[in-house]
């Protein structure tokens, strides 16, 4: 009798490290399983989206309002004509306060003709209408996809087609999109719309297929006054110009208020930015 | 706003003015008339269901009359719910993934369960208990193709014996038991896909869902009030004034709280005034001007509220085919006044940029994907169900009323 049951109880534990082996092969399946989805998102093999963690920092100070980026991503992702954009540029033109009206400033003009591209090599800005001497304060700021840390856009999708990859891309998988546009009502941003061509959602991300083979997204490789910092906080380099960034500068995100933590940061950025 | 910066982007954009995000200058807007319409026809579902609730639930015997024609009435809107949204899908072909894949986070994930729970587990169930006797006795004496319609909807139960009429009936309260708060539930839901959008101040809002089913619940009841009228008078029936007096009484006290919510929610934005306002401002003045001040809050609550208020005053004193005019106009103002609150609240959070600097002006398709044809079709589908509904179902006036559930052929009251 004692044998026997003692043999159950054995039995009974190889089982349960069987089980226990058996569990963390299916987690780890299930892992690759889903770091397939990556691939599917343009990612090549062997890509570990666990081993990364992105960030885009942007210097507005340094912003010329050339708009090379926004024509870059256009080019580089496909992004359709008409008024759809990854990425684009705004111009904030902020007038002197009119002489005893008691105010610090004039209402901001702000404007983003085209995202900002440029046609036929002339700046898509039009000369500001007010004369010089009475502006305050120019400045361009280019606005992307904010990689909130939570992100409203994910927390709506119906179906799940739209996620945050562990490495802090927002991505979204257009062969399960039912384009119900709940996302774009969502984002704060105005960083999604809806490609008039597949139906289905569409944002920037972070250029993925090129990030993920050690190139820097479009617009920031075009970027003629690096003005846009890109990096990896997991893997970061003796001179990482994410960590001169970030010595260097003061840092702002947009609608702090919103609490979706976005993992863009500016650098003097106007309280008229939003 | 600067007049010459106005003018200037006019120029480039000639359907915003001020600043919008560059994805926000679309020519359509992103939810078109068929999201107005899908809050519309689930808010209705849900108030006449509540409404044959007070007969069922709170032995209102003065609404008996119109019992079976609100569950009727709450059926065939049902049928029709899922339509517009099934419509506006980029991608139409993927919808069961919403069902198959549910993302739990999501507002509207939700809505595929709350929608079948609602017709499979409430109102085909308790209609079913309710008509089931009816179906028994009508399989017996119907010939042909409508009697086997009846025969099939026995499913089979054709036990009319005293203790089998029973379960029905207790089956039936227990179910509309479940039912309130599933009402509620499924409309208060549609409200949270709106009030869940922080990015919108238009929409985000804690009070959203609670005026939705207010707004329900008054819908739902002017339909009712608006269909047993109709009925009545193309059957050339007189209408039970009992049953329509406590209909009014019922319509008008909802009215008053929904009015006062949705007016508290107009004072809490004056007051709290928080970011956005200033374009909030903009839309009530200019953009939904006459939606919302006129259609929703003159034609579709002040107007209502008057004549019901005046005839709960005055009560008999009101000549009887006065008081049946009033009470129809009443109705058919509510439900259009409803119609325009869908469409100020979906129309209303898409005519601003969220950058607050702008508003934008659309062109409503006529008939295309989601344009104006498409969502005059699915409007008149309701009807439609209802029709063939109640010729099937409520042939006979005697039937309108709901079952009593007496084991045959003893009538005790």
């Amino acid at each position: 009798m004692k044998n026997q049951i003692s043999r159950r109880g054995s039995l009974l534990r190889m089982g349960g490290a069987i089980a226990g082996l058996l569990t963390i092969s299916v987690a780890r399946t299930a892992k690759a399983a889903v770091q397939k989805v990556f691939v599917s998102a343009n990612a090549p093999k062997g890509y570990d989206p666990t081993k990364h963690k992105w960030l885009m920092c942007i210097d507005d100070n340094k912003c010329i309002g050339c708009g090379l980026c926004a024509e870059a991503c256009k080019k580089e992702n496909g992004v359709p004509e008409g008024p759809y954009f990854r990425t684009w540029i705004e111009r904030y033109i902020i007038p002197k306060p009119k002489p005893g009206s008691g105010e610090t400033r004039g209402e901001a003009i702000v404007d983003s003709p085209n995202g900002g591209i440029p046609k036929g090599g002339v700046s898509a800005f039009p000369e500001p209408t007010l004369p010089k001497d009475q502006i305050e304060h120019a400045f361009f700021v280019p606005k992307l996809c904010n990689l909130c840390e939570n992100p409203p856009c994910v927390q709506v999708c119906p179906v799940g087609a739209t996620f945050k990859a562990p490495d802090g891309a927002v991505l979204i998988d257009p062969k399960y999109c039912i384009g119900c546009a709940f996302c774009v009502q969502a984002c704060p941003y105005g960083a999604r719309f809806l490609n008039p061509v597949s139906k289905t959602a569409e944002k920037c991300t972070l250029c993925y297929h090129r990030i993920t083979r050690n190139l820097k997204p479009a617009c920031v490789e075009i970027c003629p006054a690096e003005a846009r910092v890109f990096g990896d906080l997991n893997n970061l380099k003796a001179d990482d110009p994410i960590q001169k960034f970030y010595e260097k500068n003061r840092v702002q995100v947009l609608k702090p208020h919103l609490g979706t933590e976005p993992r863009v940061l500016y650098a003097a950025l106007d309280k008229e930015v939003r | 706003m600067i007049n010459e910066v106005t003018n200037l982007v006019v120029e480039a954009l000639p359907q915003v003015q001020g600043y919008v995000y560059p994805n926000e200058a679309n020519v359509h807007p992103v939810w078109s008339v068929l999201i107005v319409i899908y809050p519309y026809i689930t808010g209705l579902v849900a108030g006449a269901f509540i409404m044959a609730s007070l007969v069922r639930v709170f032995n209102v015997k003065a609404l008996a009359p119109v019992y079976r024609l609100s569950m009727l009435t709450a059926l065939a809107f049902l049928l029709c719910a899922t339509l517009p949204l099934l419509c506006h899908l980029g991608h139409p072909e993927r919808n069961y993934e919403v069902m198959m894949t549910p993302h739990m986070t999501s507002p509207m994930a939700i809505f595929g369960f709350v929608y079948a729970w609602y017709l499979m587990a409430v109102l085909l169930l308790e209609l079913w208990f309710d008509f089931r006797q009816d179906f028994v006795r009508w399989s017996k004496t119907t010939p042909g193709f409508q009697g086997l319609i009846y025969r099939v909807l026995t499913l089979g139960v054709t036990d009319l014996s005293e203790k089998s009429v029973r379960l029905d009936m207790k089956m039936e309260w227990v179910l509309s038991i479940i039912g309130i708060p599933s009402a509620f539930l499924l409309h208060g839901y549609v409200g949270f896909i709106f009030g869940s959008i922080k990015a919108n101040p238009w929409w985000g809002n804690v009070l959203m869902p609670i005026m939705f089913i207010l707004s329900a619940i008054v819908s739902g009841i002017a339909l009712c009030v608006f269909n047993y009228i109709v009925l009545s008078w193309i059957r050339r029936k007189a209408v039970d004034m009992r049953c329509l007096d406590a209909m009014a009484m019922f319509l008008f006290y909802a009215l008053v709280v929904d009015a006062v919510i949705e007016g508290l929610d107009v004072f809490h934005r004056g007051f709290a005034a928080e970011e956005g306002f200033a374009v909030l401002q903009t839309m009530i003045r200019e953009k939904l001007f006459y939606t919302l001040n006129i259609g929703q809050a003159g034609i579709g609550t002040l107007l209502p509220l008057v004549m019901l208020g005046s005839l709960q005053l005055l009560r008999k004193r009101v000549p009887e085919a006065a008081r049946r005019t009033m009470i129809f106009f009443s109705g058919a103002m509510i439900l259009f006044g409803v119609l325009m609150m869908r469409w100020n609240v979906v129309m209303g959070g898409q005519f601003f940029s969220k950058s607050f600097r702008g508003v934008m002006s659309y062109k409503t398709e006529f008939a295309g994907q989601e344009g104006w044809l498409l969502a005059a079709v699915i409007m008149c589908l309701p009807p439609i169900i209802l029709t063939v509904l109640v010729k099937l179902f409520l042939s006979d006036s005697k039937e309108l009323q709901p079952s009593e559930h007496l084991p045959e052929p003893s009538a005790k009251t």
